[in-house]
């Protein structure tokens, strides 16, 4: 061949390779696909949680997604120790009437999984201990959180997760 | 390619003359790892742990395959699986105990294999892709060994998968669904137990073939020797096989005794208790860590505390733990000293000590709880380790004066070249 004109091979050729690699291709996006959350996974989308038996101060472990939510009852301390924090000092900034619902601003419902690496915070069982900020501390790598569930001290980049939920009734909190 | 003096594979057998003609798999073996390889007669017991690692890889490899007939990968039974294979499973408890104090044995000879490669300079020209190809193997061995962890499924096991994958959500953007899909979840679960098995078994096997372009690589050039002047005549050789089979062979006994001792009488020595509770996803251990052989790496990606040029500080840790392990692979192009040998470069050889010290503290900090003072020791310590690489070496290597070569390894261990006398298999040169 000396380079000049494309022979009739060449169209061929061009276009069996191409055809094979859009073949294969293809055939890679089911292997990595399958991957991913299968459908039973997310079908355990949704929770409904009793909230009726958590007093001012206390907080349960619920489990969404097979991780847990912490779901607070703040005291009028605990809010207004929120509420006086100058917002734009904070690392993620947020108030706490952002993250709850209006009118029901003493219920903090938030992941329990530390915004680190995954670890679960200490703070919503008895006795455990809350942090130099009254919130949630982390044991693995030392994260500190105040009474909003909002990142002030050590390595998490962001506040604890308020997951998407909506209160059913006065009692019932429905999660996802 | 080998030296020209190489004894040629003559079988006396005709059976195996009559395979040798059909599939030259014994002139293969033979040229590799037989009387067909010449390798420099000066080495030291340094030079025993690249086949000890290959004896502790079949070692996990065996002791592996008989364990996956008897566990049962699946989030409901897979602890108890294991404790059907501690109390029930004929010698169950010895396989076990075999096979995770061998990740340990393995790890040990892996550090030290590479640590000799540090203080030799084993990575410079014309031995880069061997140490290129070394630093994928352990790489490998980093994902094989952590996915091992998860599949007893205590609490530790369930714990590092979290935190481990919780490491790729620190990417921006793609962080999370990256992590989701490593997990086939929001958390660890029967998924991500199910295809960390899957690939716990086939990583090994993916290692077993690197390390077979590793040695393919590595016979090229032939081994490199403490004195690091390259082989000049045959006087500086001697036979693979019978003289170094031998010195092997007292290390592997060697091997041997530490690990028997570790298996029989210390198996939970360098285990955590906090293994043997099941895992349970509401509640993380007070005081998780790694084993022992990632906590360098895991003081590392502890001591960013504060968000740092604008990157997150989440994002810095790991960046900075996958760093330390990166920068080996430029090593050949930063350490840019004529002279390999760290027995003839005075400078280099104390900055050599200095990192093996820097590189235990780390260990011992990343083993240690997140708090002071270990945290700032860590940040000092990782400051350091990377100081090292990126910048002592490349100055060290250009105003250092290294000591004078030895002409020939022939004169290093005789004084005089004409003190040689060949080995006796070889033929003499006239």
């Amino acid at each position: 061949m000396t380079g000049e004109g494309v022979r009739r091979r060449d169209f061929i050729n061009i276009a069996a390779v191409s055809f094979a690699g859009v073949g294969g291709l293809a055939a890679l996006y089911p292997l990595i696909s399958q991957m991913a959350p299968s459908a039973d996974v997310l079908a355990e989308s949704s929770t409904e949680i009793d909230i009726s038996a958590i007093a001012p101060g206390q907080a349960i472990k619920a489990v969404w997604r097979k991780q847990p939510v912490f779901i607070r009852n703040l005291t009028p301390e605990e809010i207004s120790a929120a509420e006086k924090v100058d917002v734009s000092t904070l690392r993620d900034p947020e108030t706490l009437e952002k993250r709850t619902t209006a009118g029901k601003t003493n219920w903090l419902i938030t992941m329990g999984v530390c915004t680190h690496l995954g670890c679960v915070p200490l703070g919503a069982g008895e006795g455990e201990v809350k942090g130099e900020f009254g919130g949630y501390f982390c044991p693995c790598h030392g994260s500190v959180y105040d009474t909003a569930a909002r990142i002030r001290k050590g390595p998490a980049p962001k506040n604890l997760e308020v997951p998407p939920h909506e209160f059913s009734s006065d009692t019932v909190v429905k999660i996802g | 390619m080998s030296f020209p003096w190489a004894n040629e594979y003559k079988p006396t057998n005709p059976l195996m003359q009559w395979v040798d003609d059909r599939l030259p798999l014994p002139r293969f073996v033979y040229n590799a790892v037989g009387a067909g390889y010449p390798v420099p007669r000066n080495l030291n017991y340094m030079w025993n742990f690249g086949i000890l690692a290959g004896f502790a890889l079949v070692l996990q490899i065996v002791t592996g395959v008989v364990l996956a007939m008897h566990y049962a990968a699946n989030a409901g039974v897979a602890f108890d699986s294991v404790e059907h294979i501690m109390r029930d499973v004929n010698w169950g408890w010895m396989l076990r105990y075999g096979h995770a104090n061998g990740a340990s044995m393995f790890f040990i000879v892996v550090y030290t294999h590479i640590f000799r490669g540090f203080f030799y300079s084993s990575y410079k020209a014309p031995r880069e892709m061997i140490w290129l190809l070394g630093v994928v193997i352990f790489l490998l061995m980093m994902a094989t060994a952590f996915m091992g962890y998860v599949l007893p499924w205590g609490q530790m096991s369930f714990w590092g998968a979290k935190v481990i994958t919780g490491l790729f959500s620190a990417i921006p953007l793609v962080g999370t669904p990256l992590q989701q899909w490593l997990l086939g979840g929001f958390a660890p679960d029967n998924a991500a137990l199910n295809r960390f098995f899957s690939l716990h078994f086939l990583l090994p096997f993916v290692i077993l073939g690197v390390i077979i372009l590793h040695v393919w690589a590595l016979h090229i050039p032939g081994s490199s020797n403490p004195t690091g002047v390259e082989v000049k005549q045959e006087s500086d050789t001697v036979p693979f096989h019978p003289y170094y089979t031998a010195k092997d062979g007292f290390g592997l006994g060697i091997f041997l005794m530490v690990y028997c001792a570790l298996v029989f009488f210390a198996p939970n020595l360098l285990g955590h208790p906090d293994n043997y509770i099941p895992a349970n996803p509401l509640s993380t251990p007070a005081h998780i860590v790694p084993e022992w052989y990632f906590w360098p790496f895991y003081a590392i990606l502890r001591a960013f505390t504060s968000d740092f040029l604008f990157i997150p500080a989440k994002l810095m840790g790991v960046l900075a733990m996958f760093s330390a392990i990166l920068v080996w692979f430029f090593l050949p192009w930063l350490d840019t000293s004529p002279v390999r040998s760290g027995h003839y470069r005075p400078l280099f050889r104390k900055f050599f000590y200095l990192l093996v010290v820097d590189v235990l503290v780390l260990g011992y900090c990343g083993g240690a709880p997140a708090a002071e003072p270990y945290v700032m020791i860590s940040q000092i310590a990782a400051m350091y380790y990377f100081l090292h690489f990126l910048v002592i070496l490349p100055v060290v290597s250009s105003i250092e004066t290294p000591q004078p070569l030895p002409f020939s390894i022939t004169e290093a261990v005789l004084g005089k070249d004409e003190h040689a006398t060949l080995a006796p298999a070889t033929p003499a040169v006239a």
